[in-house]
């Protein structure tokens, strides 16, 4: 919400020195005087200038196209996931998608088909695993919480039903030059081109279009979205398609990446990218957050995973990372507000008399 | 000013009180002392600072300056419950209730009689709850859950649960905005039992009427400072309209006789199953239609269902003789109607977003260019109608939770007229708004009138509805029972058809 | 996410002045409804498999349930506060672990199972204080946690592992025998899942729960000391999931670092399924326990009728989306139900012949 400065809201809460109850405690997405997606960023630019600084194959071109490869598939779910969560839904299907559109390309790709038609295909295919989720939720009115933890059992089912536990990876290497070749000349592997397009669709939809308006004000408060004539169902069904289709994009890239196509590829994915979404300061109770902040929330722990790794620190130790990393991002801003409250107190209290502010 | 209080040293007090919310300083050195047996009224405009100096009473705010005193001894509340815990019940001016519990328990939460091994008495809570109901002539299931409630029936809750403490403080804010006369003769009988029993009263409330029949005393606020304290007695009405607004009043129902144009809102036998049947009823442009009736008779509901948020089973709803879709305010706003709901907090507002975009929210399309929103018009657009409807904001992109009720009440009416509608549905449009800007809004609404909208307003304030209307509809426990012209239309009348009561003379 | 029930849910309740206890009517037949589902799927499996209810039979089906209802009872206190605990899973996996590390180096079984519930409670205890005094939003924190603590259980574990044998036989049998069909699990279970209801429905702390996951802002006006209570849901959830883990140990003998892993998603299902929203202040325990049955049933149902075992996942996944789908439904169905029936018998108490004194101006 970019011309809500984070200050004023701090102000307005800072000033209630009763302490609001927890669950109604909402990040303002505001630390001190700094918006929380802003102290992300930060960090993120932090990160790498010391990675770049400290960590010699940090730099590498490799290392460097490593790292947006691995951290592609998060970024990309994060985009639609981004916007489903501020308009107060959640979706944790998106592994399984991107699984099952995986599976479904192999074993396509074994019955002989053209790569060419069969992307059309799965990304159709998550357009349908995206509505299911959808109809059940907004024609039903069941929680998106327990629908998507039943379709994310039910599409990986349904991969193994279609790919068993064989592999495929005899792709053409074109292809897989596609999904994990190199700009030449650059460090960024060919698919961050398609993400990055997407990204500016996501980012303009979001924060500079009626819909992305609408998408914060049901996140908010649905009945009186609803009462404002937005359609409140509608709006959902087709963030729940679009987190579907590019789930399934994903797993096209995940097999082409890592050349194989399996069942289980992506499996647990929903947790990494939800934890990066929240990471970025997007709010799961809807309404608010930035797609700038869930991206640096992506790159973020992408980068520091890459990191880690390359200074040697254990897989199970970068797992402790990133939850202290999770429960930093909380405690951060809440200590600013603190702070704020303490530093405004101690301003009202010196200050005069002065007239009221009025329109 | 300076007028006899009782003897006695006061139960509850507030002694130099100040408190800022960021810049805004919604009180200034404000004195307060509430004593047993009498009840006290707040007067002033909307955002003078009656709320916070009643959340300060309750131990919601503390404040920056100045102190508490309760019995004559400064006393700090560190939050409601050590208010509660000191005696002093609060009716706040929105309703807090659980939705997700029943109605009984909501009343009792936390102080639920007992009974052995300390088990909540469940049947003693529920019979509790039905004799306060009986008291206040409540027709609620005290089983029922809270959600779903009419604002009105919440508001009727929240005072049940304030009476049910037998406070030697009782503290009402506009606890009577929604209900109509006879749930308020009610409340005020209860009140004066209070009052003969020796509790303190403070009450705040829009309808100065109210003020002058309950109370003895009055202080009057404006921009959070204290104007006076005075004795009721020998106080009008304008009297006390100038203190509140600083100036004299121009008239409160500045009704001009209408031109009545064609029907421009036509609804035809309307039925939604257990909620209301077979409404009919038009509305023609420039002509402003009331709907009368008691709390739970099936207003809101109506308009609810008229609008297309609540869909109907049957009949239909035309708009310039095009018949809508039902189920869809999207096509409702479209065809040029617009809906000011009855529960702003919940309805009319995002409470999370700034005033800017909770206006904006209605004008999507309009500050759209070429697929991208007009952040400039946008806010030009906010600005116009909160300005115009003299909206008391520090900045248009503070929340609008900031705002006090009656300015929230002002956004969602910037919200809707900035839409410029040619049929207006207007659910209790002055529900807590001063009577400075009320005379506002009637004023607005006549206008509107007279340049050929169709205006449909629902209001528990009577004299509202007669100071306005062209013609009045009254509807009771689900239907409407009479269609009474403006000539006709007087208290009894109305009152008459409301409770369902036959009709003396057709 | 909170807000995913909030709109439609306001929008279905029965609306009009109801009849009594319609609250409690509608509740409880919603938890018919899981039964029924339950109840159908378990006799239909049995005319398929005739051992499938056989004593053993049923005595699996209740071991498999037992501890996943311990963990859910616990979950539930928390959801009901409108919070959530994602890291029961990785608190089970450590809590088991540490419990057969006590039992491997001799240890008293009562004190590893003390030990086992006191690394829960330390658990519930930090993300109690993170959630209420911290104030920061328990999806997050928690899920934080649930990181944490597996990071820190992989670390401590390494590539140890506990089996079978290691343990007391007393132990194991602890977790396999029982009376007749009921094993001693279910037993505990059982004994747990009755408290947590009475302790809900019939205490003010209780009750308290329940108020202050329907609205924090109506809890805080009335009083309700909200932090105190949060913690107390976290602590019991973090005990629960400690018990929990000590009796995997006992059920399963195996445990490594990977223990538990993707649990808390298991137990979030059985919780939503039970009904128990997650917008706060609704649900029972029983509800969850129930959901928790169905889960485990569906699990062992499938093998029973001789289903592939690539197909148990998918099926697994329809019938939980069948499960809420016909709960939901029968919501709706009871809702509209009783609004008719709350209309007629208002119609009904006026003069059934309205007089109508409709004039047309
Ligand atoms: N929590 C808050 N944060 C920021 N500003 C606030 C807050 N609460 C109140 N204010 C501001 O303080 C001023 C006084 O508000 P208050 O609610 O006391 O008015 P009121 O007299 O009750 O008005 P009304 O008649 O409309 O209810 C207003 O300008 C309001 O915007
Ligand atoms: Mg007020």
């Amino acid at each position: 919400m970019a011309d809500l400065t984070g200050a004023d809201l701090t102000a307005a809460k800072a000033q209630d020195d009763v302490a609001a109850p927890p669950s109604a405690t909402r990040r303002g997405g505001a630390a001190g005087l700094v918006r929380w997606d802003t102290v992300v960023g930060a960090l993120l630019a932090i990160l790498l200038l010391c990675s770049f600084g400290f960590v010699g194959d940090f730099g590498h071109t490799l290392n460097l196209s490593f790292l947006i490869g691995n951290t592609l598939p998060m970024a990309l779910i994060a985009l639609p996931m981004t916007m489903l969560v501020a308009a107060g839904e959640i979706d944790l299907s998106v592994g399984s998608v991107a699984g099952l559109s995986g599976a479904v390309m192999g074993s396509l790709w074994n019955a002989g088909m053209a790569i060419e038609t069969i992307i059309p295909l799965c990304l159709l295919l998550g357009l349908v695993c995206g509505l299911v989720n959808g109809l059940l939720v907004t024609r039903l009115g069941l929680p998106s919480l327990a629908v998507t933890i039943g379709t994310m059992a039910a599409y990986r089912g349904i991969a193994q039903i279609v790919l068993g536990s064989n592999s495929v990876t005899d792709f053409l290497q074109p292809y897989l030059d596609f999904g994990s070749g190199r700009i030449p000349g650059t460090f960024l592997p060919y698919a961050a081109i398609p993400w990055a397009v997407l990204a500016v669709i996501a980012v303009l939809v979001l924060h500079a279009t009626g819909v992305g308006r609408s998408l914060f004000a049901v996140g908010a408060s649905a009945e009186a979205a609803w009462f404002a004539g937005i359609r409140v169902k509608r709006l959902r069904l087709s963030m729940f398609a679009a987190t579907g289709v590019v789930s399934a994009l994903t797993g096209v890239f995940w097999v082409l990446h890592y050349a194989s196509a399996r069942y289980d590829n992506a499996t647990g994915l929903e947790l990494s990218v939800i934890a990066a979404v929240l990471l970025g300061g997007v709010d799961f109770d809807g309404g608010k957050g930035t797609l700038g902040g869930a991206i640096a929330g992506v790159f973020l722990l992408g980068t520091l995973q890459n990191t880690m790794s390359l200074v040697d620190v254990s897989a199970q130790s970068q797992t402790v990372v990133t939850g202290v990393l999770l429960v930093v991002s909380v405690l951060g801003p809440r200590a600013g507000r603190q702070l704020a409250r303490t530093v405004a107190r101690r301003r009202s209290a010196g200050s005069g008399n002065a007239p009221v502010t009025s329109g | 000013m300076t007028h006899s209080e009782p003897d006695g040293v006061p139960v509850l007090a507030l002694e130099g009180v100040s408190r800022s919310f960021g810049a805004v300083r919604a009180l200034q050195d404000v004195s307060v002392r509430l004593f047993p047996g009498e009840a006290h009224a707040l007067a002033g405009e909307n955002g003078a600072g009656k709320s916070t100096l009643i959340k300060t009473l309750a131990g919601v705010h503390r404040p920056d300056k100045g102190r508490v005193l309760l019995d004559g001894r400064p006393v700090v509340f560190h939050g409601p419950a050590d208010a509660r815990d000191a005696g002093v019940a609060v009716i706040y001016q929105e309703p807090t209730l659980f939705p997700d519990l029943s109605v009984a328990e909501n009343l009792f939460m936390g102080r639920q009689p007992r009974r052995s091994l300390g088990r909540v008495d469940h049947a003693a809570v529920r019979s509790a709850t039905a004799r306060l109901f009986q008291q206040l002539g409540v027709d609620l299931d005290p089983d029922r859950p809270a959600r779903g409630l009419s604002i009105a029936d919440q508001q009727l809750v929240e005072i049940a649960k304030a009476l049910s403490f037998d406070a030697r403080v009782l503290i009402m804010d506009e606890p009577t905005a929604a209900l109509t006369g006879s749930e308020v003769a009610r409340l005020f009988r209860v009140v004066r039992t209070l009052l003969e029993r020796g509790a303190a009263v403070l009450f705040i409330s829009h309808r100065l009427e109210e003020v002058f029949a309950l109370c003895q005393r009055v202080t009057t606020l404006r921009d959070g400072r204290l104007v006076s304290s005075e004795p009721v007695a020998g106080l009008t009405e304008d009297g006390l309209v100038r203190r509140m607004v600083g100036r004299d009043l121009d008239e409160l129902y500045p009704k001009q006789p209408a031109e009545l144009g064609e029907v421009a809102l036509s609804v035809r036998r309307l039925t939604r199953e257990g909620v209301f049947t077979d409404v009919s009823f038009d509305v023609r442009a420039g002509e402003i239609v009331g709907l009368a009736g008691l709390v739970g008779a099936g207003r809101s509901e109506v308009a609810r269902a008229v609008f297309g948020v609540d869909r109907w089973d049957a009949g239909e709803v035309l708009v310039d003789g095009v018949a809508l879709t039902r189920g869809a305010p999207s096509k409702a706003i479209a065809a040029g109607m617009a809906l000011v709901p009855e529960d702003r907090r919940a309805q009319g507002l995002v409470m999370e977003m700034s005033i800017a975009r909770n206006i904006g929210l209605t004008g999507l399309r309009a500050t759209t260019t070429a697929g991208l929103m007009n952040r400039g018009a946008e806010r030009d657009r906010a600005l116009d109608w909160a300005v115009r409807l003299q909206v008391k904001f520090a900045r248009l992109a503070d929340t609008v939770g900031t705002l006090s009720g009656g300015n929230q009440q002002k956004v969602v009416l910037a919200k809707w007229l900035a839409t410029g509608p040619r049929v207006l549905i207007v659910d209790e449009p002055t529900r807590g708004i001063d009577v400075g800007t009320k005379a506002e809004v009637h004023r607005l609404l006549s206008h509107l009138a007279g340049q050929g909208v169709a205006v449909l307003m629902i209001s528990s304030d009577l004299p509202e509805i007669l100071g306005m209307a062209d013609r009045v509809l009254v509807m009771h426990e689900g239907r409407i029972t009479a269609e009474i012209p403006r000539a006709e239309a007087t208290e009894e009348t109305v009152m008459t058809a409301a409770t369902g009561r036959e009709r003396s003379a057709a | 996410m909170t807000t995913a029930l909030g709109g439609s849910a306001q929008q279905d309740a029965p609306a009009g002045s109801g009849r009594a206890g319609l609250l409690d009517q509608v509740l409880k037949i919603r938890e018919l409804a899981i039964g029924a589902v339950l109840v159908l799927m378990l006799a239909a499996t049995e005319l398929d498999n005739g051992s499938f209810l056989s004593v053993q039979g049923i005595k699996d089906l209740l071991l498999n349930a037992s501890i996943l209802v311990l963990v859910a009872t616990g979950q539930a206190l928390v959801v009901i506060t409108r919070n959530v605990d994602l890291s029961v899973g990785s608190v089970l996996g450590i809590t088991a672990f540490a419990a057969g590390d006590i039992l491997q180096g001799g240890g008293n079984p009562v004190l590893a199972v003390l030990a086992a519930v006191g690394l829960g409670i330390a658990f519930g205890l930090l993300n109690g204080l993170l959630v209420s005094i911290g104030q920061v939003p328990a999806l997050v924190v928690t899920l934080g946690t649930l990181y944490i603590v597996r990071g820190v259980d992989s670390l401590w574990v390494g590539s140890r592992e506990i089996t079978a044998n290691n343990l007391p036989a007393s132990y194991s049998g602890f977790g396999h025998d029982g009376l007749w069909a009921i094993p001693y699990l279910g037993l505990l279970a059982a004994a747990v899942l009755v408290v947590a209801a009475l302790y809900l429905r019939h205490y003010r702390s209780g009750r308290e729960l329940y108020a202050l996951g329907s609205s924090p802002e109506a809890a805080r006006l009335a009083g309700v000391p909200i932090r105190r209570r949060v913690l107390t849901a976290y602590l019991l959830c973090g005990a629960l999931a400690g018990l929990a883990g000590a009796l995997y140990l006992a059920r399963f003998g195996n445990v490594d670092s990977g223990t538990g892993t993707g649990y808390e998603l298991t137990v979030v299902s059985a919780v939503v399924v039970g009904g128990v929203a997650f917008t706060g202040g609704s649900g029972s325990v029983h509800g969850a326990a129930l959901g928790a049955l169905l889960l485990t049933s569906i699990n062992s149902v499938l093998p029973a009728i001789g289903v592939s075992s690539v197909w148990v996942l998918a099926i697994d996944g329809v019938l939980l989306l069948a499960a809420i789908t016909v709960d939901r439904l029968t919501a709706l169905r009871v809702a509209r139900l009783l609004r008719n029936r709350a209309a007629a018998t208002r119609s009904l108490r006026d003069h059934p012949a309205q007089t109508r004194s409709l004039r047309h101006g």
